[in-house]
């Protein structure tokens, strides 16, 4: 046994009971689907079991859930602002308590890694809800007015890559505001939203108040243009950003999304080097690269290329590839077989393109959704590596010689959502970091976040901000 | 000491004003280029077919002219027909006229691009008022946001301290042009209000980030820090009065974004345009296109080199309907019409602003 093997660790699958199946959350109560609706399986990506079957919502759930918020508007919204924060802070704390299980949860069910999900993913989910339990009493002090109105019925769909994150960014800071909501998880990771859902439950929360529907991409249609609703929040690619941007036309709904992303992560040959190839590696390998702000174009400047990459493929060779529930693995499973192929698809056309292909060696199981890390070398501007979201563990490495440059190639992208600078000089981060049109920018740091910090994007990025005091403006009016 | 316009200024706001208050009576404008078979003439028409002959100022009549730019000189009323007000005895005094015989110069209403002055590029003008106005095309709101995207790096890099000071030249040249504003219809009131307006958002530049930024205080030993930056280029269908469109165009540059603006009443936003022209603004920040939104509009909306969409000046649901959803094939930021009329008048708040804004967070670890 070499220094670097170590002797399986897996976190107890039993602090979690998992129903066979599961139903829709409408007015308080686990409800089966309509006649519209149907039901679909939900998969470990890390195994390809059935972890449980859910229900699929069709118009009438949505309907139905529409209709719940909407009578738990009225008192909702006329609460003093001083109860709903006690419910918030009561779901927090619950969060904290039952963190292992939605922890262990939200691996099963995503294939990210223990390590992420227990250490960054629930403790942002609690740190969100109680952020925001504390605005509810204090939005006349939030900078939008004397006395600030929520909108009502807020319609919120989230992607699989945080599901339960992507919740609290949006369930918190809507009921702060007053609003009641609909929210539908992605169709790959509906549990941790129906594990929620308990959580309300379990919280007394006022029925209604917050209603899960599962389903896939027809269910958030309908939901996104009921008529029903006042505000609609996406998270998720930029292509579904753009339909529902149409669909509002012509409505007074209000919208934010928050979309895709191709961030550069920006190399100076002063930055200090070890550092830096930390940075590069969870830039693009946290969360199997299935993180809308990754760093996926690796900008290094040209006079510390083949320092940086030497230590980078030294780094990535470290890398352990595995059971999500391991409590040693780096990089778990990726989420879906639709996006293993589309991972795969982008990586051949990076290397027929003419890009330079590697990964360390590294085994992958055999049951389940693997890729390895990868990165191309050689990337151009013009590749699709560089220019597509691969929204996997995929690195495309371009150079550059001038800052001047490095902007240039920075912001020559549709998005806007993050970027990176690795320097040891101040002056050149600030000018740096004043010049890319990214909404979250990482100096010396990446892959950050905290409720109390904005987070959002530039361009096809989306719009709208999501954390911080800046995300109380999406629910207010 | 009080300032005395010109002799040659006062009469021509005074040629203008007698146009106005003739032509308030005037039916719908700028529909057909069909002058002759127009059976109700404007003011500026019937003053036109009567030789365009503008008087000079009486002796003295500078000297006794106000600041508000109230016509003087006597009620000379011979025989013009058309002198239907006070103002208009300056104009149509036959008696003046045949006393200096002088042709007045007028002005070419055209657009405003990249800071010069073009034709549209289409050759086309419609009427309105009896202006020969430049009807803008495609080609121009391309042109016009290329012009746009240019001055754009450079004035959002510009101090706030600079760009603060260049809004609040614009006021100072809106006030000194005051009686040409008022000559073409603008409310005394209304452009009192405008001059503030312009002044207010001065102001704002250098503390809207104040304002809307934040320290954030996250739970980890990073500095972190969000502010507001500019969106970019803008494309504005701006609304018909005066107040509206300084209440579209401020907002939006004070921050730093460049805009193309798609007038409703063209004379007034050329007008503008000239101020603007005189007031440090450098050329591609404000682009003004006069013509029909319903036509010109499309283009922005689906132009991908810009960022946002204000609609403001957008009366029709379907036309706004159509153009919030073409502005989604980039993902622009869209202000949507009012939903009620809007009053200009009020407090117009942080939003005309912050709409038009990107928060940028930027995050860095502290350590020894």
């Amino acid at each position: 046994m070499s220094f670097l093997e170590y002797a399986p660790a897996p976190e107890s699958r039993s602090v979690v009971d998992i129903a066979p199946s599961y139903g829709l959350f409408i007015d308080g109560a686990f409800v089966p689907a309509s006649s519209s609706g149907g039901v679909f399986k939900t998969v470990n990506p890390a195994s390809e079991e059935v972890l449980a079957e859910v229900a699929s919502a069709g118009a009438e759930d949505v309907d139905l859930a529409v209709a719940a918020a909407r009578r738990a508007f009225g008192p909702w919204s006329a609460l003093p602002g001083a109860e709903r924060a006690k419910y918030l802070f009561r779901i927090a704390r619950i969060i904290q308590e039952r963190s292992r299980e939605l922890a262990v949860l939200e691996s099963l069910d995503n294939g990210k890694p223990i390590r992420e999900s227990r250490d960054v993913d629930v403790p942002l989910v609690a740190a969100h809800f109680f952020y925001y339990a504390g605005w509810a009493d204090k939005l006349k002090y939030a900078g939008f007015g004397p006395d600030p109105r929520p909108l009502g019925v807020a319609a919120q769909v989230i992607p699989w890559n945080f599901p339960l994150l992507m919740l609290a960014w949006k369930v918190a800071p809507a009921l702060a505001a007053g609003n009641t909501v609909v929210l539908k998880p992605a169709e790959t990771t509906p549990l941790s939203a129906l594990f929620f859902a308990d959580i309300c439950q379990q919280a007394e929360l006022p029925p209604g108040v917050v209603n899960i529907i599962t389903g896939a991409g027809e269910t958030g249609r309908a939901l996104v243009e009921h008529p029903g609703v006042d505000k609609v929040a996406f998270t998720g690619s930029t292509e579904v950003g753009r339909q529902i941007a149409r669909s509002v036309a012509g409505t007074r709904k209000r919208l934010t999304l928050e979309l895709g992303g191709k961030a550069a992560n920006i190399v100076f040959d002063d930055a200090p080097i070890d550092q830096a190839v930390e940075g590069i590696v969870n830039g693009i390998f946290f969360n199997q690269g299935h993180v809308c702000c990754a760093g996926s174009r690796l900008l290094v400047q040209e006079s510390a290329y083949d320092e940086v990459l030497t230590a980078l493929k030294r780094r990535m060779a470290t890398l352990r590839v595995g059971d999500p529930l391991d409590k040693n693995t780096d990089v778990g499973a990726i989420n879906s077989a639709a996006q293993l192929a589309r991972i795969r698809e982008l990586s051949e056309v990076g290397a027929t393109e003419g890009a330079e292909r590697w990964s360390p060696p590294c085994e992958l199981p055999a049951q389940g959704f693997w890729f390895a890390p990868t990165i191309f070398t050689g990337v151009t501007q013009a590749h699709r590596i560089a220019r597509e979201e691969i929204f996997g563990p995929v690195l495309s490495v371009l150079t550059f010689r001038t800052p001047d440059e490095a902007i240039e190639k920075a912001n020559n992208t549709p998005y806007g959502l993050s970027a990176g600078i690795w320097s040891d000089k101040g002056s050149l981060i600030l000018a740096m970091a004043d010049k890319l049109r990214a909404g979250v920018v990482w100096a010396n740091t990446f892959n950050k976040f905290d409720p109390t910090s904005p987070f959002g994007g530039y361009k096809e990025s989306g719009y709208g901000r999501e954390g911080g005091r800046h995300g109380l403006e999406a629910y207010l009016a | 000491m009080p300032k005395s316009p010109s002799p040659a200024k006062a009469a021509v706001a005074k040629a203008a004003a007698v146009a106005k208050a003739a032509g308030s009576a005037k039916g719908p404008t700028g529909a057909k280029r069909d002058r002759q078979a127009s059976p109700a003439k404007s003011g500026r028409e019937a003053a036109r077919a009567q030789g365009d002959l503008v008087p000079p100022p009486a002796e003295g009549s500078s000297a006794s002219s106000s600041a508000g730019g109230d016509p003087v000189g006597g009620p000379a009323t011979a025989g013009s027909g058309r002198a239907t007000s006070a103002a208009a005895g300056d104009r149509g005094a036959s008696g003046a006229v045949v006393r200096s015989g002088r042709l007045a110069v007028r002005k070419t209403y055209k657009l405003y691009i990249g800071g010069a002055f073009p034709r549209s590029e289409s050759g086309r003008t419609y009427l309105v008022d009896g202006d020969n106005v430049a009807l803008a095309s495609r080609k121009d709101a391309r042109d016009a946001v290329v012009a746009a995207r240019k001055a754009q790096p450079k004035w959002a890099g510009a101090t706030a301290y600079n760009r603060g000071q260049v809004l609040y030249r614009i006021a100072e040249m809106v006030e000194a042009r005051r009686d040409e504003f008022l000559a073409l219809g603008v409310a005394a009131g209304e452009l009192d209000a405008a001059v503030d307006r312009w002044v207010w958002y001065a102001g704002w530049s250098d503390k809207i980030a104040q304002v809307h930024g934040s320290a954030n205080p996250v739970a980890g030993p990073y500095f972190n820090i969000s502010a507001p930056e500019p969106t970019g280029v803008v494309g504005v269908v701006a609304p018909a009065s005066f107040l509206g469109l300084i209440s579209v165009i401020a907002p939006a540059v004070v921050t730093g974004n460049t805009v193309v603006v798609l007038a409703a009443a063209p004379q007034v936003a050329v007008t503008l345009a000239e101020v603007l022209a005189t007031s440090d603004v450098p050329g591609g920040v404000v682009n003004i296109l006069t013509g029909h939104a319903a036509e010109t509009a499309p283009w922005l909306a689906s132009h991908d080199d810009v960022n946002a969409l204000d609609l403001t000046g957008v009366a029709d649901p379907a036309l706004a309907t159509e153009l919030e959803r073409a502005a989604a094939g980039n993902l622009k930021r869209v202000v949507r019409p009012p939903a009620d009329t809007p009053d200009f008048t009020a407090d117009p708040g942080l939003h005309p602003m912050t709409a038009l804004l990107e928060t940028k967070t930027v995050w860095h670890p502290k350590g020894f």
